[in-house]
């Protein structure tokens, strides 16, 4: 696999910082928006836009985790079942506009089991999806993101990883494309 | 990614310790999913489950009908009450007439020892075992090892006593094995007439005093005396079985530390454990209740991943 960085350290920043005040833009003092992560690596771009967009507003932005593996569309297409992350909403989402929140937006079948378990546990007001990449072709259903970090163009036998600094040790997002020779 | 070492759930005997923290951490997710508004997921919604109870239940049967109607399964039930087999029709045949209609998984409970596993290697679909005569009950013993977990941290290291009727009791016997697993010490307590013969070759300690197991254990599992089972008198009266061996507030007032108190139900109140105590809030046989629900979904769900798509 041939490795390229993407988006450096510096840039990831400046884009998480982008995507704050393109979500006040809109927001405003996020009263009535709640911003939903998904398990298990949308959470990760949610911590980071949580606490940067505290230090902005200066106030509390509610937020939670939502587990989508009980509504994936591949049970028994897989080899194994996969094991849930956890699931935390401890707010009411009835008539909220809510945020759902991902690392890479590629086929939109992961969006999909969100809105589907977003549902369980009330009726919003409205959903937006923010994505830190979209992989824009190859969409499998009519899923588009509301705010980008970044969107790339790539072909199916790349891979697109989202790395933090927490977990990987550098923010960065790497392409991994296969050798010519396989 | 992970998928359990087994088939078929027939026994606890059968599962590697892997295979019980896998479904427990399911079950941790199955838990926050019947706690919410909507308490159903869509997981199991092409799969057709059959429930065969051979022998009366309520709870468990309830709990497993209410975990698969929450991952979406389609439920059909059925009991010999008021089937063929008492027309004389053999199991087999039985199911084999219930697996015709394309069903997926058997949930059973039978009254002979064995019934589960017999039943798995024979016919074309995933078998839980829902209890089988005195051998094996699974799903409670994870349930009941769940509820340790969820109280008190962790199984690991725990002691454990199982007081009662160890003679004919299937959950004491899945018990030991699930405990043992886990890392628990397990000690059996009970009349003599109601402790098998060689049970400490399953590495089990065995006390008759009622009191001096308490003192030993971190955790009490009061069975119930299964007088539907006992073929001949096992001890003089159920007055002289609830003086020795029930737990009443007394004496778990003597004690030098607070025990967390189980009983896999139904509850004869007054014989193997009092009001007082059963209503506690040591005791956690409601949590056992709820647990049941999202362990069974955990087990359902994880058997399920493995039936073949056409």
């Amino acid at each position: 696999m041939e490795r390229q960085v993407i988006l450096n350290s510096q840039h990831f920043g400046l884009t998480l910082n982008r995507l704050c005040y393109q979500l006040i833009e809109t927001h405003n003092d996020f009263s009535d928006t709640v911003l939903i992560g998904l398990q298990p690596r949308g959470v990760n771009v949610l911590t980071r836009l949580k606490s940067k967009l505290e230090s902005i507003l200066e106030s509390e932005v509610v937020c939670g985790n939502l587990d989508i593996t009980f509504y994936r569309d591949d049970f028994r297409r897989r080899e194994a079942p996969l094991i849930p992350s956890a699931t935390n909403i401890d707010f009411v989402i009835e008539n909220k506009n809510v945020v759902l929140i991902d690392d890479v937006l590629y086929t939109g079948r992961t969006i999909r089991s969100g809105l589907d378990a977003l549902l369980a546990y009330g009726r919003p007001a409205n959903v937006e999806l923010l994505t830190m990449i979209d992989r824009r072709f190859k969409r499998n259903l009519p899923i588009q993101a509301n705010y980008v970090g970044k969107t790339v163009d790539t072909l199916v036998s790349e891979r697109v990883s989202v790395e933090w600094e927490e977990l990987e040790g550098e923010d960065k997002v790497v392409l991994f494309t296969p050798d010519a020779n396989g | 990614m992970d998928s359990l070492s087994v088939e078929h759930l027939t026994g606890i005997k059968d599962l590697t310790k892997k295979d019980i923290e896998i479904i427990f951490k399911t079950a941790d997710a199955f838990k926050e999913v019947i706690n919410r508004p909507i308490k159903k997921v869509p997981s199991l919604r092409d799969i057709t489950i059959a429930n065969l109870f051979f022998e009366n239940s309520t709870r468990t049967r309830l709990s497993f009908e209410l975990a698969e109607k929450r991952l979406s399964a389609d439920v059909v039930n059925f009991s010999a009450a008021s089937s063929s087999v008492k027309k004389g029709e053999t199991l087999i045949d039985t199911v084999n007439n219930i697996l015709s209609m394309k069903v997926d998984m058997v949930v059973m409970r039978h009254p002979n020892p064995g019934a589960a596993k017999f039943l798995s290697e024979r016919v074309d679909a995933k078998v839980i075992n829902a209890g089988d005569g005195t051998h094996e009950h699974p799903t409670q013993a994870l349930l009941d090892s769940y509820s340790i977990r969820e109280r008190l941290g962790s199984v690991d290291g725990k002691k454990v006593v199982i007081v009662g009727d160890i003679l004919h009791s299937r959950v004491a016997l899945s018990n030991i094995y699930c405990l043992q697993k886990l890392g628990a010490e397990v000690m059996v307590c009970g009349p003599t007439t109601l402790i098998p013969k060689y049970i400490d070759a399953l590495g089990v300690k065995v006390e008759h005093d009622l009191r001096k197991a308490l003192e030993w254990c971190d955790v009490a599992n009061m069975l119930r005396i299964q007088l539907e089972r006992q073929d001949m008198k096992y001890f003089p009266s159920l007055r002289e079985y609830s003086m020795q061996y029930g737990l009443t507030k007394d004496i778990l007032d003597e004690l030098s530390k607070e025990l967390v108190v189980m009983h896999p139900g139904p509850i004869n109140r007054g014989v193997e454990i009092t009001s007082e105590v059963a209503d506690s809030d040591q005791a956690i046989i409601l949590d056992q209740v709820e647990n049941g629900v999202a362990v069974r979904m955990a087990v359902v769900y994880l058997l399920a991943a493995g039936i073949k798509r056409e």
